[in-house]
């Protein structure tokens, strides 16, 4: 069963196309890696996915169900969840209450009891800062706060965009091991990431997007070495290296 | 002694200073909605309270809680019905609603009522007083208001802080666009928290209704010491509040005792001193 398949997604915003009929199927309990140059349309790729923008055609199923017409809160609930790029706590919360909001809306809306809360915390490594406001956290922290968020709402998939970015080798190791637990707790997941050793350590599948467009797709080994993707994509990594 | 008693006066007055401001800052604090029409449902409330006592007959105690959830009702319902669709970056469109409910509000009371100042008549309770120490009393409906007014703020605080509404709502106040990726309906956290102020917009208004004649026009006064308590207070802490209905109503007994044309003055020039020192409120958050 397919966790989640678009069927020649696009979005338009006047002349310009942002998304150009993609159609992508993800099997269940994938981990799929998804790369392209900056304003290829990844991020809004998520958007359509997680609810906050609407296609302007095609349609979104989410375990065989049509959820083009579900609402960002209708899609949490049926268990797609987000980190966005840039981390978005809420600063006046505790990073525990963070969770506990998560927890007690997300997929079945059940009573938040905190147990679940408390795992994530120390899956994340956040235990020690449970208490302290996620608006004191540093930019590490709140990149870990959002992953924790996303999982309290005991997502089905998971939605990672450019979680590694600024992150040192150290960091970044830490933070796929936990993705790879993630994804082996069950939970499929489509990561939207620069930093492409990170991502093929976790992806059993490599879809590479331009202008809007799937490009290239399949084993990551095989998508990388691609004459078109190497050509489009090299120049970006060199942008990377130097940012 | 004459001046210890103004000041108590003043101090139970500002509790219910403390009641008309606290729904007003719930609103504002958790979806930046600024209600100009805050004034005249106090006022629908005192009226609702009139046709339940005087009308229907009802025990005073039953008419309070009835209007509060009735207005509650209204409340959410209007906010998921009418202004949820105004609330947006912009904060003007809000306002403008609001105004234009707020003349729709006065003009259909004046209409209903006629412009005759009401009373509502609580069998002796408004009239009656605790004797202190020698020549010092105060009324017990004065007492209630203030006392109901450290309750309504108390039960407010706690809800914010130790329950699941709570955090939800304090989050949609952090940032409302990511709190449906949490999985929570932005249109009915905000209807829910117009409904929490509006039940306590409904004490605020029925109390009102017991302690003073009350006419269709006297809203706008009404929100005017409402934004004031706030702004004393700080923005966003709710006992900084009760401090400033406080204040507010302790400057406005001075200067009642000095010439009974400067009560309402002397709330402005207490509200304009706290301007000039401390802008941001005497008890505001430190953003953190």
């Amino acid at each position: 069963m397919d966790v989640l398949r678009l069927d020649a997604v696009s979005k338009k915003y006047g002349a310009l196309t942002v998304t150009d009929g993609v159609s992508l199927s993800v099997p269940e309990g994938q981990a799929l890696g998804i790369i392209g140059p900056n304003g290829a349309g990844k991020s809004t790729l998520f958007n359509l996915i997680g609810g906050t923008t609407t296609v302007s055609s095609g349609r979104i199923f989410f375990n065989e169900a049509d959820i083009t017409g579900f609402s960002a809160a209708e899609r949490c609930n049926a268990g797609i969840a987000r980190s966005f790029q840039i981390p978005h706590p809420f600063v006046g919360l505790t990073v525990y209450e963070n969770l506990l909001v998560a927890e007690a809306f997300g997929i079945g809306g059940k009573p938040a009891d905190g147990e679940g809360c408390r795992e994530i915390l120390h899956q994340t490594g956040l235990l020690s800062k449970a208490n302290t406001p996620a608006g004191k956290l540093s930019l590490l922290e709140r990149k870990r706060l959002e992953l924790a968020r996303a999982l309290a709402t005991r997502p089905r998939l998971l939605l990672l965009d450019e979680i590694a970015g600024g992150l040192t080798d150290g960091e970044c190791k830490l933070l796929v091991e936990l993705i790879k637990r993630i994804h082996a707790s069950g939970v499929s997941i489509i990561w939207i990431e620069h930093i492409v050793h990170a991502l093929t350590a976790v992806a059993e599948r490599l879809v590479v997007i331009d202008y809007g467009r799937v490009i290239a797709d399949g084993d990551p080994a095989e998508v990388i070495n691609e004459p078109v993707v190497k050509e489009i994509y090299l120049g970006i990594d060199v942008d990377d290296e130097a940012a | 002694m004459e001046m210890i008693n103004v000041i108590l006066q003043g101090v139970l007055l500002g509790g219910l200073y403390a009641l008309f401001a606290a729904g007003l800052s719930l609103m504002f604090g958790v979806m930046r909605f600024i209600n100009i029409a805050h004034g005249d449902f106090i006022v629908v409330a005192a009226y609702l309270m009139l046709v339940a006592v005087l009308f229907l007959g009802l025990n005073p105690i039953i008419g309070i809680l009835l209007v509060v959830v009735l207005m509650a009702a209204v409340g959410y319902a209007g906010q998921r019905i009418l202004l949820n669709r105004v609330l947006d970056d912009d904060i003007l469109p809000p306002v403008l609603v609001t105004f234009g409910l707020s003349i729709i509000i006065q003009n259909s009371l004046l209409e209903t009522f006629s412009a005759d100042s009401q009373r509502v008549p609580a069998s002796g309770f408004d009239t009656a007083s605790l004797s202190l120490s020698g020549d010092l009393a105060v009324g017990l409906l004065p007492l209630a208001m203030f006392l109901a007014a450290i309750g309504v703020i108390g039960v407010l605080q706690f809800v914010f802080y130790n329950t699941a509404l709570g955090r939800l709502l304090r989050a949609t106040s952090d940032d409302p666009e990511i709190v449906p990726l949490m999985g929570a309906n932005n249109g009915h956290v905000f209807a829910l928290a117009t409904a929490i102020a509006s039940g306590v917009v409904a004490i605020a208004g029925t109390m009102l209704a017991m302690k003073t004649n009350f006419d269709p026009t006297i809203g706008p006064s009404r929100l005017l010491f409402a934004f004031e308590a706030v702004i004393i207070g700080g923005m966003g802490n709710i006992w900084g509040t009760l401090a400033g209905g406080i204040i507010l109503g302790v400057a406005q007994a001075i200067g009642a005792q000095i010439d009974a044309g400067y009560q309402i003055l002397a709330g402005h020039l207490a509200f304009l001193a706290v301007l000039i020192v401390r802008p941001s409120g005497l008890f505001a958050k430190a953003k953190g």
